[in-house]
């Protein structure tokens, strides 16, 4: 059942403007310590905000991307466990260019949705 | 907590406090000013004036382990060589004694005074937060010294004779890497970066010394005051161990350590070049600059899978923390730098 506005980023996006305009303000030279945290929930409120609109196609990428590489069916959970299983088997490293492939494109997802200001 | 709740914890600190002050000082003591530093997420400052019966006033600093749920499950992946609150005092007192620049350390806290398990130091000038140090033009000077600082008081601590020390966990590359792959398996999320990056690491694995020395642990910018002037204490002891010196020369330039100044490795101050050879011109053992590097690349690791346990402390119930559990969405950005490092 498709919900009432405010979709879920607009209700992000007033959470935000509330915690930013009002909260922090008022908190800011009272309580450092405090206005740190409002501080780090907004940094956490703008990952969910692009974590909804870019999330789900990153993962269906990632899996495909998957079942090309270890050439088989699964979930996301259970091929990157395949994976992680294989490097530290050391079955797979860094000389191969195709798992490095997949592990730049995902990380280049990560990265846009919880920092894209790192560099 | 709700706002009366904290201060009800707050007004009970501040009386555990002028009793436990009253007692080292040997007369009454009345406690002002407290107030919660910002930021450590694993262990809590709290800044206070002791005030006596002549208006006399001392700034102190206590730091204590946060309080735990009482049915906390066990943090059995957490770092193996952290130290109890006691251990670091007798630490941060014998560097103190041997050239390196630490707090004067005042008492360790008893049980019945009620202000945890934590320790009293007096304050020292100057501010830990990265970003001022790194930007604010009062720091300019400073910021020309910091590396050829921080490269001597290195040289220093690791020259701290063992049999000054109390006894320490001994802690070498192998463990750091069986340490992280727990942490991983523990918290059961795949992370093949990291898996990638841990066996590269292996691979290359440097010997361990044949005398391990004392090791900081944890010897980063945000973990250092400093002035004007430059470095004026060493803080956050809390993993300090005996093993190979090069840890800490690794993780001091770990590039999360820059905080945006990224050209330069040196906690954000300088080149590695320049720490280096402040650390051999101060007595500091021979550089291997391979396996400087070799640790700073176990050191990005190691600050990504820190991220995660540090989440896990708020995902498993152990300690309810907004910004332990923001901290978990941090691992990424040493996944990117793993990729550049590896690749």
């Amino acid at each position: 059942m498709a919900q009432d506005r405010p979709t879920a980023p607009e209700l992000l996006d007033a959470i935000s403007g509330f915690l930013r305009n009002e909260a922090l303000p008022a908190l800011e030279g009272l309580d450092a310590r405090l206005a740190f945290q409002v501080k780090v929930a907004l940094n956490s409120l703008a990952i969910l905000s692009r974590e909804w609109q870019r999330g789900p196609q990153a993962d269906a990428a990632e899996l495909q991307r998957l079942k090309a590489l270890l050439g088989r069916d699964g979930d996301l959970p259970t091929l990157n466990a395949e994976l992680c299983r294989q490097l530290r088997a050391g079955e797979r490293d860094e000389r191969n260019a195709a798992l490095m492939d997949h592990l730049r494109a995902t990380i280049a997802e990560k990265i846009a949705i919880a920092n894209p200001r790192w560099r | 907590m709700d706002g009366a709740r904290e201060g009800d914890a707050r007004s009970e600190l501040a009386s555990g406090l002028a009793k436990a002050c009253s007692r080292h000082f040997g007369r009454p003591v009345r406690i002002a000013g407290l107030f919660r530093h910002s930021g450590g997420a694993s262990r809590q400052t709290w800044g206070f004036d002791a005030i006596f019966g002549d208006g006399a006033v001392e700034k102190l600093v206590l730091r204590r382990d946060p309080p735990r749920a009482a049915d906390a499950p066990p943090q059995n992946f957490e770092n193996s060589l952290a130290i109890d609150r006691a251990t670091e005092f007798a630490v941060m007192r014998a560097a103190g004694q041997h050239g390196v620049p630490a707090p004067s350390m005042l008492f360790i806290a008893r049980p019945d005074d009620g202000v945890g398990d934590g320790y009293v130091m007096k304050s020292v000038d100057g501010t830990a937060i990265a970003r001022e140090l790194l930007r604010a033009p009062r720091f300019e000077h400073a910021r020309q010294r910091i590396p050829g600082q921080l490269g001597a008081i290195l040289a220093k601590l690791h020259a701290v004779p063992l049999s000054a020390l109390p006894r320490l966990n001994i802690g070498g590359a192998e463990s750091v890497i069986a340490t992280m792959r727990r942490a991983l398996d523990t918290t059961r999320e795949p992370h093949p970066v990291f898996e990638l990056a841990l066996t590269w690491l292996e691979r290359r694995m440097p010997p361990m010394p044949a005398t391990p020395s004392f090791v900081h642990g944890d010897f980063r910018t945000g973990n250092y005051l400093a002035d004007e002037s430059g470095v004026t204490a060493i803080l956050d002891w809390e993993i300090a161990h005996l093993g190979d010196p090069l840890e800490d020369l690794g993780w001091l330039c770990v590039k999360s350590w820059r905080f945006g100044a990224v050209d330069k490795p040196a906690g954000g101050f300088g080149s590695r070049e320049e720490l280096w050879d402040a650390y051999e011109a101060a007595g500091g053992a021979k550089i291997n600059r391979d396996h400087a590097r070799w640790w700073e690349i176990l050191g990005t690791a190691r600050w990504g899978v820190i991220c995660m346990t540090q989440a896990w402390k708020h995902l498993s119930g152990a300690e309810e923390s907004m910004e332990l559990a923001s901290i978990g969405r941090r691992a990424v950005e040493t996944e990117v730098d793993l990729l550049e490092l590896l690749g």
